[in-house]
Formats: C-alpha cells, sequence, structure tokens
C-alpha cells in the first residue's frame, strides 16, 4: 500500500486563545475531556485553520458537551447521529473542516452504525472518540468499552457483554486513519489530532478520556503504567496486518499514536456532484427552460 | 358524449408490461388523449401478478375509474382473475396459442380475440432473418388493441422510432411490423369496437408524482437527497440519482433512515436545501430527528409516501393511515408544516413551496404523499408547470469580519425568525443546539436552567407558526356551493372524489369537496366557517379510523355526519363512492367502512 505523503504547506500558526468557547466547560473537574479540548483547540491553532472554516458536530452525553466550549461553527445533534450529521453537511460544504465529537456510548454504542458507514464510505471526517468505558451522562451505566467484570450501575454483578475493539473495528471497517491518545499525554494528543484533521479521508483518533467520577478503574494513573507511544519505535504504520495486531494490544502494554494510515480517494473524490465546489456555494435554482426540459422528457 | 376507453394489461413480473402501458400512454398522450394509469401488484398469486390499468379519455379525468373495456392478457391467471370484470362488448386480447377463456364468465356481449402470436412472429422474424424475444409480443397484441379501439397506427409506430432509435433501423422496423401484423390480423378477423376519437393533439407529458416532486426539488433548487430504498418512495431516489451529476446534486443512499434525515439535517444546517424521502416505517425512525430540527431551527424537506400499514403492511399497496403518525412525529412541541398535495401538479407546487417554507421559517415541512399518487401514471398540462422559481432563502445574516461572539443564532424576534449565518461566514460562529439554549445558542438545558428563557424560546419557535399560516392559502369548497353533501379529504382522494362528483351530478345529487392541504398549521376559522356551512359532511379517506376526521375534530369541533373509508390496498373508484353516497341517503349506512 502506498506511503502516505505529506506535503508541508506553510501555515500561520493562530493563537490557542482564538477557539475558546464562550462558555466554560461544565465537565467534573479532572474529567479527561479537559485534556481532548485543549488538544482540539491547539491542533486547529497549529493548523492556523480560521475558526469559521471548522464545523465541530457532537451526539449527546458528557463528551459531546464539546461544540459548546469551542469557537467555532457547530452542531450538538442527538444521541449516536453525530456522524450521519457531520456526513450531510461535509456533504453540502466540503470546504469545511468537520470534525465530530462524542463518547464511547454515542459512537461504539447507538450511532455504531453511522460509524462503520462513514469508514467504508472514507468520508473526509476527523471524528475524535472520548472514550471513558462508562455512560457519564447518564451516571454511570456500562458502555460497548466497559470492560468485562466491571461493576457498574447496570451491571452490578459485573459486566458480562465482550467490550468492542474500536480500533480493530475501525481497521475492518475501511478507515484510511486510525489512531490512539490519552488525556494524560497532552503533547502528544494535539499532534495526533493535528495529523487526523489534515489527513484527507476518515480519521478516528480514540481517547483515553477518563471518567473520574464513574469509572474509578480506568483512571489517569491505571492508562500511565500501561501506555506507550508507537513514534518512540519503530513501527509502519501503512501495513494493515500489523496495524490490526496493534489494535488487540491490550493489558500490561497499550500503544498510542498513528496505528495505521493509507491513501485512498475519499467518497468526495468520487462524487461527480461535488466537482463544481462546495454545494452550499452554488447557485439556487434552475431556469423556466430548464423546467421545461426537464418535463419533456416524459412526453 | 367524450370518448374514453380503460385497458387492463396483466401478466408476470418480467412480462414487459410497464414498458408496454408506458408506450400506449405516452403515444396516445401526444395526440391529446389524458391518461391515468395505475399499477398493482397482486403479490399473491406466484411469479408476481402485475396488473395495470390505462384509462385513456378525450376529457380530463382524476381517477383509475370504474370500467374495464379491453383487456391485454399476457398469462393464463390475468384471463382467471379479470376477464369477468371486461365490461358489456369489451374485448379480450391474448395469444391464442397459449392461453384459453371460458366464454361462460364473460359480461354480455364480450369478446375474446385470441392472435395466433407465432405465426404473425414467425413471418416477421423470417423477414429479417432473426430470432425474435418472447416479450415482442405484446406489440403484436397492442398492434391488435389499437384497430379494436380504433386509434392510429402511425402514432405507434413514431413512438417505436423514438424508443428504440439507438437500436437503429432494424428494431424500429421489426416493432412496426409486428404492431402491424397484430392490427391487420385482428381487422381481418374481429369487428372494430365503437370508437370515434377526436385528438386535440395537444401533447402532454405522461409522469408520476414522485417524478413531478423531483422535478419540483430540482427547480426549487434542492442539492442534497437522501434515502433508504423503501417502496414506494424508491422512484423519487431513482429519478434524483439520475439526475443528480446533470443538476449538482448529491444523492446519497445511507445506511439507514436515521442516518438519511440526519444526513439532511446537517447539509440543511450548512446552508445546502436538502431534502430525504421515505414510506411510513422509515419515517418512524425519523422522528426524534425531525423534532431535533424545529429545536435547531433547520430547514428540511422530508417525504413520506404512505403504504399499506401497519408494520410492514402492504409493502405495494395505497393507504392513507400514517397522518396520525406524522402529526406524532417527535417527542415534545416544535414547529413544523405537513402539507398533503392531491394531483401531479399539486405535488410539483407543493415541492417548491416546501424548500422555501422550510428555509423562510426554518424548521422540518413533511409532505405526505401515497403510493397512489406518488406511483401512478398521469397525463398533465404542461403549461400548468409554473417554472418561473424565486428562490427566497429568508432571512440570513450578514457575515461579519469583525464578529466577536454578539452574533445571535436565535434571536428573539417578533416573528419568531432569527436571521441565519451559515459554517463558512465570517464572525457568525454559533453551536446548532438539540438542547434548549438561549439566543447566543447557550444551552440552558440543566447546569444553568432559565425557566424564562425557556419560554421566551419556546414562544418564538412556535410563533414562526403564525407567519407561515398567512403564507398558506385557506381551503376552499370544489363544486357547487349549495352541495347537499360536502366530501372532506386530503391526499390523493381527490381525484376519485372529482370524478364522483361528476357521476352523482349526473343522477341529480349535487355534491362538493373540502381538500384539506396544510394539515399544521391549520386554517382552523376558514375550515370551521366552511363546514358550518355544509349539509351533510361526508368524510372520505383511505385508512381505518377515519385520522383526517379526528384532527378536524381536535381543530374545530367539528364532525363528519357520516364516513366513506377504505382499506384493501386499492385505490378508491367513483363507484365505490357513489354507492356509499346512496346508502349514505337512504339512511342504510352511516359509516362507509
Ligand atoms: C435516544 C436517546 N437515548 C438515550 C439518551 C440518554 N443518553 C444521553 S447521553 C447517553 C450516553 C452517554 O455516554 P457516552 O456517549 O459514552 O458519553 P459520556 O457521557 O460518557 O461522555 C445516554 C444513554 C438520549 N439522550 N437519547
Ligand atoms: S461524569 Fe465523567 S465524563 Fe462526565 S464530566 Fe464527569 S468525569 Fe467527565
Ligand atoms: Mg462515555
Amino acid at each position: 500500500m502506498a506511503q502516505v505523503e505529506t506535503v508541508a504547506e506553510p501555515r500561520v500558526e493562530l493563537p490557542v486563545e482564538l477557539f475558546k468557547g464562550m462558555v466554560e466547560p461544565d465537565w467534573c473537574p479532572g474529567c479527561g475531556d479537559f485534556g481532548v479540548l485543549r488538544a482540539l483547540q491547539g491542533a486547529t491553532a497549529k493548523l492556523g485553520i480560521q475558526p469559521k472554516d471548522v464545523l465541530v458536530v457532537s451526539g449527546i452525553g458528557c463528551s459531546s458537551n464539546l461544540p459548546g466550549f469551542f469557537n467555532a461553527y457547530g452542531f450538538h445533534s442527538i444521541h449516536g447521529r453525530a456522524i450521519a450529521v457531520a456526513t450531510g453537511a461535509a456533504l453540502g460544504n466540503h470546504g469545511l473542516h468537520v470534525v465530530v465529537t462524542g463518547g464511547d456510548g454515542d459512537g461504539y454504542g447507538i450511532g455504531v452504525g453511522h460509524f462503520i458507514h462513514a469508514m467504508r464510505r472514507n468520508l473526509n471526517l476527523t471524528y475524535l472518540v472520548m472514550d471513558n468505558q462508562i455512560y457519564g451522562l447518564t451516571t454511570g451505566q456500562a458502555s460497548p468499552t466497559t470492560e468485562i467484570g466491571h461493576k457498574t450501575k447496570s451491571t452490578p454483578n459485573g459486566n458480562i457483554e465482550m467490550p468492542l475493539n474500536p480500533l480493530a473495528l475501525a481497521l475492518v471497517s475501511g478507515a484510511t486513519f486510525v489512531a490512539r491518545a490519552f488525556s494524560g499525554e497532552a503533547k502528544h494528543m494535539t499532534d495526533v489530532i493535528a495529523q487526523a484533521i489534515q489527513h484527507k479521508g476518515f480519521s478516528l483518533v480514540d481517547v483515553f478520556s477518563p471518567c473520574v467520577t464513574y469509572n474509578k478503574i480506568n483512571s489517569y494513573a491505571w492508562f500511565k503504567e500501561r501506555v506507550y507511544k508507537l513514534e518512540e519505535g519503530e513501527y509502519e504504520k501503512t501495513d494493515f496486518h500489523g496495524a490490526l495486531q496493534k489494535a488487540y494490544e491490550w493489558g500490561a502494554q497499550i500503544p498510542l499514536g498513528v496505528v495505521y494510515q493509507i491513501d485512498r480517494p475519499t467518497y468526495e473524490d468520487g462524487d461527480l456532484a461535488l466537482k463544481q465546489g462546495p454545494l452550499a456555494k452554488l447557485p439556487l435554482g434552475l431556469t423556466a427552460e430548464q423546467g421545461a426540459e426537464l418535463i419533456r422528457e416524459f412526453m | 358524449m367524450a370518448q374514453e376507453v380503460t385497458v387492463g394489461v396483466g401478466g408476470a413480473a418480467g412480462d414487459g408490461i410497464d414498458k408496454t402501458g408506458d408506450t400506449f400512454a405516452r403515444a396516445y398522450a401526444r395526440l391529446g388523449l389524458h391518461m391515468y394509469a395505475y399499477n398493482s401488484y397482486q403479490s399473491v398469486i406466484r411469479g408476481g401478478h402485475i396488473w395495470l390499468r390505462i384509462r385513456a379519455a378525450e376529457e380530463k379525468v382524476y381517477s383509475p375509474g370504474d370500467q374495464l373495456n379491453a383487456m391485454i392478457a399476457l398469462n393464463q391467471d390475468t384471463i382467471d382473475q379479470h376477464a369477468a370484470e371486461v365490461n358489456e362488448h369489451g374485448v379480450i386480447i391474448y395469444n391464442g396459442d397459449k392461453l384459453h377463456v371460458d366464454e361462460s364468465v364473460f359480461k354480455p356481449g364480450v369478446r375474446a380475440v385470441p392472435i395466433p402470436i407465432k405465426d404473425l412472429m414467425k413471418t416477421v422474424a423470417d423477414r429479417y432473418g432473426v430470432r425474435l424475444d418472447t416479450v415482442m409480443q405484446n406489440t403484436v397484441l397492442l398492434g391488435a388493441l389499437i384497430w379494436l379501439l380504433q386509434l392510429d397506427l402511425e402514432t405507434l409506430n413514431k413512438m417505436y422510432e423514438e424508443i428504440f432509435a439507438r437500436k437503429g433501423q432494424a428494431v424500429i422496423s421489426q416493432n412496426v411490423d409486428l404492431a402491424l401484423a397484430g392490427y391487420e390480423y385482428a381487422k381481418a378477423n374481429h369487428p372494430a369496437m365503437d370508437y370515434r376519437w377526436t385528438y386535440s393533439r395537444k401533447s402532454r407529458p405522461v409522469l408520476t408524482g414522485n417524478e413531478t416532486i423531483g422535478i419540483g426539488a430540482l427547480m426549487a433548487g434542492c442539492r442534497f437527497y437522501s434515502a433508504y430504498p423503501m417502496t414506494p418512495a424508491s422512484s423519487l431516489l431513482h429519478f434524483m440519482a439520475s439526475h443528480a451529476a446533470e443538476y449538482g446534486v448529491c444523492v446519497k443512499q445511507a445506511e439507514d433512515e436515521l442516518a438519511v434525515v440526519n444526513m439532511a439535517i446537517g447539509a440543511g444546517h450548512v446552508g445546502v436545501r436538502a431534502m430525504c424521502g421515505t414510506s411510513g416505517g422509515g419515517y418512524a425512525l425519523m422522528t426524534e430527528a425531525i423534532g431535533m430540527a424545529g429545536m435547531a431551527e433547520v430547514p428540511v424537506v422530508i417525504l413520506e409516501v404512505q403504504r399499506g400499514g401497519p408494520s410492514t403492511g402492504l409493502p405495494t399497496k395505497t393507504e392513507q393511515g400514517d397522518l396520525n403518525q406524522v402529526f406524532g412525529a417527535s417527542q415534545g412541541e416544535y414547529p413544523r408544516m405537513i402539507v398533503a398535495p392531491a394531483d401531479l401538479v399539486d405535488t410539483y407546487n407543493t415541492t417548491v413551496e416546501a424548500f422555501q417554507m422550510a428555509e423562510k421559517y426554518q424548521l422540518p415541512v413533511t409532505i405526505i404523499s401515497d403510493l397512489l399518487l406518488s406511483e401512478h401514471n398521469e397525463t398533465a398540462d404542461p403549461e400548468a408547470f409554473d417554472f418561473n422559481v424565486t428562490i427566497d432563502r429568508g432571512e440570513l445574516a450578514e457575515p461579519n469580519e469583525n464578529g466577536n461572539g454578539e452574533y445571535k443564532r436565535y434571536l428573539v424576534t417578533e416573528s419568531g425568525i432569527s436571521p441565519r449565518s451559515l459554517p463558512g461566514d465570517a464572525g457568525n460562529m454559533f453551536v446548532g443546539a438539540s438542547d434548549e439554549h438561549d439566543e447566543r445558542s447557550i444551552l440552558i438545558s440543566d447546569v444553568y436552567t432559565d425557566p424564562l428563557m425557556r419560554i421566551k424560546m419556546m414562544q418564538k419557535r412556535m410563533r414562526k407558526l403564525e407567519g407561515l399560516l398567512r403564507n398558506l392559502p385557506a381551503p376552499t369548497l370544489h363544486g357547487p356551493a349549495d352541495a347537499d353533501i360536502t366530501f372532506i379529504s386530503w391526499g390523493s382522494t381527490q381525484g376519485v372524489i372529482w370524478d364522483a362528483i361528476a357521476l352523482l351530478a349526473q343522477e341529480g345529487i349535487k355534491t362538493n369537496n373540502l381538500q384539506i392541504k396544510y394539515l399544521v398549521p391549520f386554517h382552523t376559522d376558514e375550515v370551521a366557517t366552511i363546514l358550518n356551512s355544509c349539509k351533510l359532511k361526508v368524510l372520505v379517506e383511505q385508512n381505518f379510523t377515519g385520522q383526517l376526521g379526528r384532527h378536524i375534530r381536535a381543530e374545530t369541533g367539528i364532525s363528519p355526519d357520516a364516513t366513506i373509508l377504505k382499506y384493501d390496498g386499492e385505490p378508491m373508484e367513483p363507484l365505490y363512492i357513489v354507492n356509499h353516497v346512496k346508502e349514505i341517503l337512504n339512511g342504510t349506512s352511516r359509516n362507509g367502512r
């Protein structure tokens, strides 16, 4: 598979404060989502993308509140539908940088269908999942990534369902950029998110974003003991089977960084309707003569 | 009296019935005949029995009618099922080599017209030194029909020249010769029926409701259409897909209807005129998002083409059973428009209007159609379509390079309309919100709950409906004002009611029609005034419970005096209404069920 070539574009870095929203985050003190917000702000600032050219779409959950804390266009939609809303927005104006943010429940539970299809379409979306392995907003029920045996409000005797593996699911669904970050590694996460935004095609960043209130197991300390960065060793990110193996590395050693990245035409590249430029910018309506022509098709 | 004929064509799926019917309808629509064709799929029979009825008339007709004057049978099932329905002095045309008729079931004067297909086709095949596909028997049978109905054969030939232009002269000639063979054989062996046509020669298109909706969408500047295949909405997906590249429309088949509607809303959010389409089952999946569009004030057009319910129901049959669902869509209360077009030109106008109102009032618009309206073929006067569409995008905020957070996406105004800004515009950033929010779109849903703001925002949103209602024309009575009976209806049943009104008038029974097009917002005062002036109010609906009747009662406190309801999946026919009216007048029925 082709090695990805990143052509360095000269960019003017913007101040991070430019991306600070009107509202202070109301997450619990210590919530991992603060780190994700800062990393996203750092990445857009570093890349020099103007707030008006960013659209952050989310679903519902603690993590899905992020767009309200970020200065850009946004859409805080309904639970599980962020990717679908973002798909329409990205196709409607492919000149925008569309970033989707949400939780593990939002994206891997109720919205998992859209997640899979967006990846096989290779839509040009950046998806940041604040994976806290719990339903935070609804006060601590099991999520699709909750580990076996974990006692939550909805699994008082311990979770008996096998957790979903987001990275492996992304790989087999055709994602062209699959990465993992950790809220305890701010600079690294900023780098990974910046790469994800720059990637042409669908990029997933699954972020370990601890819920300090409802998940007492997968805490900062728990992750700190286990994570290591792929970039610090020898790693070939274009090898699909190698990436799949990395996706299953869990336990004593858990990898962070870009697990997989390849180049594949995006959905936007293939849709003939998008060739004339962003749909939202095109003139509207047809002439009376065009209308008459449409009718003549049926005569 | 104006001439008219109804032809039935029946056979198995794959027998080429659609093409044969289309060729016939389009050919004689060019001579100025009005057409109304309805295809019913009798899926009870193995192999998928198809029964197409085409009504052709010198004057405008509004329904499939009650007659069956001629029949082309492509298989034995068709003869067995429908031979007894053929009217007196009608004809049954079929392949005499293979099929047989039982004349004992015929009505008086009905004639069997067996055609020796094998011999006739062999003569033509030998002439060209080719083997002819068996579906080409349809052309021979059509030729025989043209003779019997005394229609102009040359018109059919011209049609073949166009249809097969790309396949070359040989194919054209073969078809022309096959039609002639059938025509000549019938002429030599069977006297023609008693028809003398006067052709106005005004050429009209033959199209379906989904096609006129598609044309309306394109004219209104729709640039995004999403759908998941579901009968009877799929033909709009096909129309949009086949016109997507030429007209610059992104047409997206999505993974499910949840995605379909949310994608359309996403496209609407960035300023694209967006539409999606489905049937009742898909609409059920969409409802949560439709409420979101109401809350976040995103323009979007949703088409709901009803089929027989409940559940998977009658997938290829017609019904008007989803009105309650559309009313009940989504939790909470939010502004929306629900509109039910009645005929082809109306579907076009309605679609254009839906896009305009969706953007002007920033809300979801549901167009509710049904299988009959969306899938039947009919002629329409080309000049009835107003193609001078002036796009009105509603109020948009000026981009503001120096904007510094003062833009209020949900500004409280007298009209309730807040000028929209579109992602990419300088300075006017905001986050569309499904949670309750303040004017700046900052959430007030839990941590900062603000009851006064909540009231203000709720009122602002709902106020939009007042302006919208003023933009929509109130319904009026069709037919004599002093009628003894008023039919109350919505959607596709208008057509059959108008045909029934004409039949009843011939018998001296004066009736008229109150057709309700705009269901939400509702012209409560106007409808109440009209209904209070009516003598006997008869509700006509293609469902079990009379859902429009319930809505009218809720809005006006007025109930119908009697109902004519039907829920067998087949469209109403004029006599169905006529006969029920007589029962109602005799006092033998107050409920047409
Ligand atoms: C259709 C629907 N079902 C359920 C809910 C309730 N709900 C809100 S957020 C949520 C789960 C949140 O979990 P996650 O997406 O992981 O986000 P987190 O709060 O953990 O960041 C649920 C079940 C809802 N809002 N909508
Ligand atoms: S409940 Fe958990 S996820 Fe939600 S804000 Fe608090 S720490 Fe974060
Ligand atoms: Mg979670």
